[in-house]
């Protein structure tokens, strides 16, 4: 008997986990499933409340100042009452103080993943979705920088939503000029030896130099990949081209506060003049011109095409993809200039990506998704509500790096993680109680991957809760 | 028979270490290894982000030392936010107390010039290969303490397990064929017997997830009583504000320093144990004696003394080693931080090192000193480090170490000489 993998293959591999009813849906056209996703608009998240990054950075700006000004109130009336007279109500007065910012940033960062969440629950086009966290995870940024806390789901909103469905240079700019990446990134104040503020500074014997962090990341994790052949002189090289690349409303005097706080602006004083190569590639384009043209080249070179290619099959097909897929992908990558579609479709037309199912481990976030679409849970408000993602191990927007969570099995399937997900699965099923019906949940939700085994299992449950968890910790229901 | 060259250069009695014996016989080099030492410890500790050597160690008295770093240089002892003293040359960071109350025992090593074999400055492809063990990234997918471990002698294997980390999923230096642990505290009720044998039922026919149920329930039903977890637990509870990062992260560190003590005191418990810190990585507002990288130490540095404290009696017998995938720039970068750069400082400590010594071949830090003119110059390499702890602490033959831990590792030779003599 063969069986026909395709539906569970494109709810659970490329989707997030089949909805009830979704195998259905998708019937025997998976790939015209798939493809319907790709037309059609953006994937905005549906009206949700969350603010734009500017306003989210604007007020975070103003709390500061307010601490700032403060502080230095409190340290004058210190000084004036003479020493030894601060108090116990100083030191907690102080500390309600520095709770200040991450108090208003913490509630945003519960917002714009629950915002997520929900929409992961509900949306009928998980496939890209699960691109949108694809190039989420590509284009990384870490909340474990504060400086990034509030603004990291907006990064995904605002840069990459909209690109996620159209072409990668559009895409990567958008990423490098937005405040979450630049912020995280420490570009905004990376300053070109010779530009105009930094020679202003050497003349009162302060030095403002480079900042090498994003024009490496970008050429190694974005763009090209490590081993592409680029040099240290490369990125310093690219580092200068990036100076200027700033946000506007700054803390300091005169001209650095020019722009909207928190807004992208290039500032022509920080950019260090004159032509720079980068990559075998001479670029003598003024101010922000350079930086688009560096972009530009990189986007469409042929180690990025590689490069994303293989993130792509790593993701879809296999933790070692085969090489052949690895080379379908990347020349409709090169062939399209970067069509995005195209290159789904490529994604899409491997073979190798139906023929093993359940190739890949389910990342923790993966493996939640799944559960709540699966059984169609609430998302209630509240910090509770996203707590799952910290317990098994994928705090949202916390890879703890710009490279992004990692996406090989033994990077998930640890011991200590397999048994927070039994015991996650347990304590679900324990609150559910009997409130669902399990019997036809496993095929409704795992298609013809769902084993005997483990139907045998669920049948000799002595409650459904207990059934429910052996589906939850099913191997099948594991991978994807 | 000690063949490293104790060589007093000057007053600052460095240790002149490296290829002067280049041409002999690899084997030949390795102090014979006395009867085993039973039961001996050893601690990984990895610090991911490419820690500041230059400021984790402070080469206070080195020419070119201030000039570099601008505001982030620490100065010389004395004062308050000066370095801690050690050899009248290097310091140490003002935010390791117990370090350097440790050197004072003669408890630490300090290595202020190190690097593995990798020469390019991605943290992800460094950290492969401080954890990989050869000279490329990706050129394996185990790890070289893994490689050891397969090849333990009797007398340092307690029992199932020979290494244990502190993680959730084990890192690639334990990844492999000797058996090894993960363990992370739960803030989840445990499980009926009856569910967990089905499931165990139900993954019998599952090779993989078989093996780490197996692996999780050895090593979760003998530490539940052992390591309780309020601090981790409310962490991971979610809904907990983020707190300041010293706050959070010394507890978790605490958790974590506790917990390997727990598994490194038990009589059939693992030899070795590794775990991760993180934050090393200080573009942006670094700081000197002052500011974010000594907050940093200092949180490690007490989670440091914690494990001394916890492990007790088991202390004289442990060696820790802290080291990093490479280091930064010796210039401050234009935003009081520093980039990517090559050596860094690591450390060897506890009650089997013969400590209270800074070992280095300084190289310097003029221009010409500097690694491609912008970064302090790896004078050892951490592999020569390893295959000493390995060797002399955990009794790894040298063939094994040569050929199986450390292929193509002939530029690193064996030292002998950094732990207590009757260690080796």
């Amino acid at each position: 008997m063969s069986l026909d993998y395709s539906s569970a293959v494109a709810a659970n591999r490329f989707g997030l986990g089949a909805k009830p009813g979704e195998l259905g849906v998708i019937g025997t056209d998976a790939r015209g499933w798939l493809e319907a996703q790709l037309r059609g608009p953006a994937p905005v998240l549906p009206a949700t409340g969350l603010r734009p990054s500017t306003d989210i950075l604007g007020d975070a700006a103003a709390i500061r100042k307010q601490l700032q000004s403060q502080r230095r109130a409190a340290a004058g009336g210190a000084a004036a009452a003479g020493p030894g007279v601060s108090s116990a109500a100083g030191s907690s007065e102080a500390l309600a103080l520095v709770m200040r910012l991450p108090q208003f940033l913490r509630p945003i960062y519960i917002a714009e993943v629950q915002a997520r969440l929900r929409n992961a629950v509900a949306t009928e086009r998980p496939w890209v979705e699960r691109l949108v966290y694809f190039w989420s995870n590509h284009f990384a940024v870490s909340i474990d920088k504060q400086a990034v806390l509030g603004v990291a789901g907006s990064l995904e909103r605002e840069a990459i939503r909209p690109h996620v469905l159209g072409n990668f240079r559009e895409l990567l700019l958008a990423v490098e000029q937005h405040p979450a990446m630049l912020l995280y990134l420490d570009n905004q104040r990376s300053v070109g030896p010779n530009s105009v503020l930094a020679q202003r500074a050497a003349r009162r014997e302060r030095t403002l130099g480079l900042n090498e962090n994003l024009a490496r990341e970008i050429l190694e994790l974005h763009t090209l990949g490590v081993g592409a052949g680029y040099t240290q002189a490369d990125v310093t090289s690219f580092a200068k081209v990036l100076t200027g690349w700033s946000l506007g409303g700054g803390d300091g005097a005169g001209p650095m506060q020019a722009g909207v706080t928190g807004q992208f602006l290039f500032r022509p004083q920080l950019h260090e003049p004159g032509a720079q190569t980068v990559f075998r590639r001479n670029y003598d384009q003024s101010d922000q011109a350079q930086g688009r043209a560096v972009l530009n080249d990189l986007a469409l070179a042929s180690p990025t095409a590689r490069h994303i290619a293989t993130k792509l099959a790593r993701h879809f097909i296999a933790d070692d993809p085969p090489p052949a897929a690895v080379a379908r992908i990347a020349q409709a990558f090169e062939r399209s200039g970067g069509d995005l579609p195209q290159v789904y479709r490529a994604v899409i037309a491997c073979e190798q990506a139906w023929q093993t199912p359940l190739a890949k481990y389910k990342t923790p976030q993966d493996y939640l998704l799944s559960i709540y679409r699966g059984l169609q849970l609430p998302v209630a408000d509240g910090p509770r509500s996203i707590a799952g993602f910290d317990v098994l191990g994928q705090r949202q927007f916390s890879p703890g790096s710009p490279a992004g969570w990692p996406d090989r099995s033994d990077d998930w399937d640890g011991a200590s993680a397999l048994m927070k997900r039994i015991e996650f699965a347990d304590a679900l099923a324990q609150r559910l109680g009997g409130a669902r019906t399990v019997a036809d949940l496993g095929p409704q939700l795992l298609g013809a991957t769902y084993s005997d085994e483990t139907r045998t299992s669920l049948q000799r449950a002595v409650t459904d809760g207990q059934a429910l968890t052996l589906l939850l910790t099913a191997p099948e229901f594991l991978r994807r | 028979m000690y063949r490293s060259t104790h060589v007093p250069i000057n007053r600052r009695s460095l240790l002149k270490l490296g290829l002067a014996a280049g041409g002999a016989a690899l084997a030949a080099r390795y102090s014979f290894a006395a009867p085993a030492a039973s039961q001996s410890r050893f601690v990984f500790i990895i610090m991911r982000g490419a820690l500041d050597g230059l400021s984790a160690v402070p080469p206070y008295a080195d020419p070119d030392y201030a000039r570099l770093r601008g505001e982030l240089a620490i100065a010389a002892p004395s004062g308050t936010d000066g370095a801690l003293a050690l050899d009248g040359f290097f310091g140490l960071n003002p935010g390791l107390q117990f370090m350097h109350e440790a050197y004072g025992a003669h408890e630490l090593l300090v290595l202020p010039a190190v690097a593995t074999g990798y020469r390019e400055r991605s943290h992800f492809d460094g950290q492969d290969v401080l954890e990989n063990g050869m000279t490329q990234p990706h050129a394996t997918q185990t790890g070289w303490l893994n490689r050891a471990l397969t090849n333990l002698p009797s007398a340092n294997r307690r029992g199932r397990e020979s290494g244990v980390a502190l993680a959730q999923n084990v890192p690639l230096v334990l990844l492999g064929s000797a058996e090894v642990a993960s363990w992370s505290p739960s803030v989840l009720p445990d499980l009926d017997d009856d569910t967990m044998r089905r499931i165990a039922d139900r993954y019998a026919t599952d090779p993989l997830l078989a093996r780490r149920l197996a692996e999780a329930l050895a090593t979760g039903s003998e530490q539940a009583e052992q390591a309780s977890a309020p601090t981790m637990a409310s962490e991971a509870a979610g809904g907990q504000a983020v707190q300041p990062v010293a706050r959070s992260t010394a507890g978790r560190y605490t958790e974590t320093v506790r917990t390997a003590a727990g598994f490194l005191r038990r009589d059939d418990g693992p030899a070795v144990a590794v775990f991760d810190t993180t934050g090393w990585d200080t573009h942006f507002n670094e700081g000197g004696a002052q500011g974010q990288l000594r907050t940093r130490l200092s949180v490690l540095d007490q989670s440091l003394r914690t494990l001394k404290e916890t492990l007790g009696d088991v202390w004289p017998r442990t060696v820790v080693l802290l080291a990093t995938e490479f280091g930064r720039t010796a210039a401050a970068n234009g935003t009081r931080g520093t980039d990517h750069g090559t050596a860094s400082a690591a450390f060897l400590l506890g009650g089997a090192v013969a400590g209270g010594r800074v070992l280095a071949d300084w190289p310097g830090l003029s221009a010409r000193a500097l690694y491609q003119q912008r970064d302090l110059k790896p004078t050892l390499d951490l592999r020569s480090v390893m295959k000493s702890v390995l060797h002399d602490h955990l009794q790894i033959s040298a063939g094994v170490l040569e050929h199986d831990v450390f292929p193509d590792s002939g530029t690193a030779p064996y030292i002998a000489g950094l732990l207590r003599s009757h260690e080796a």
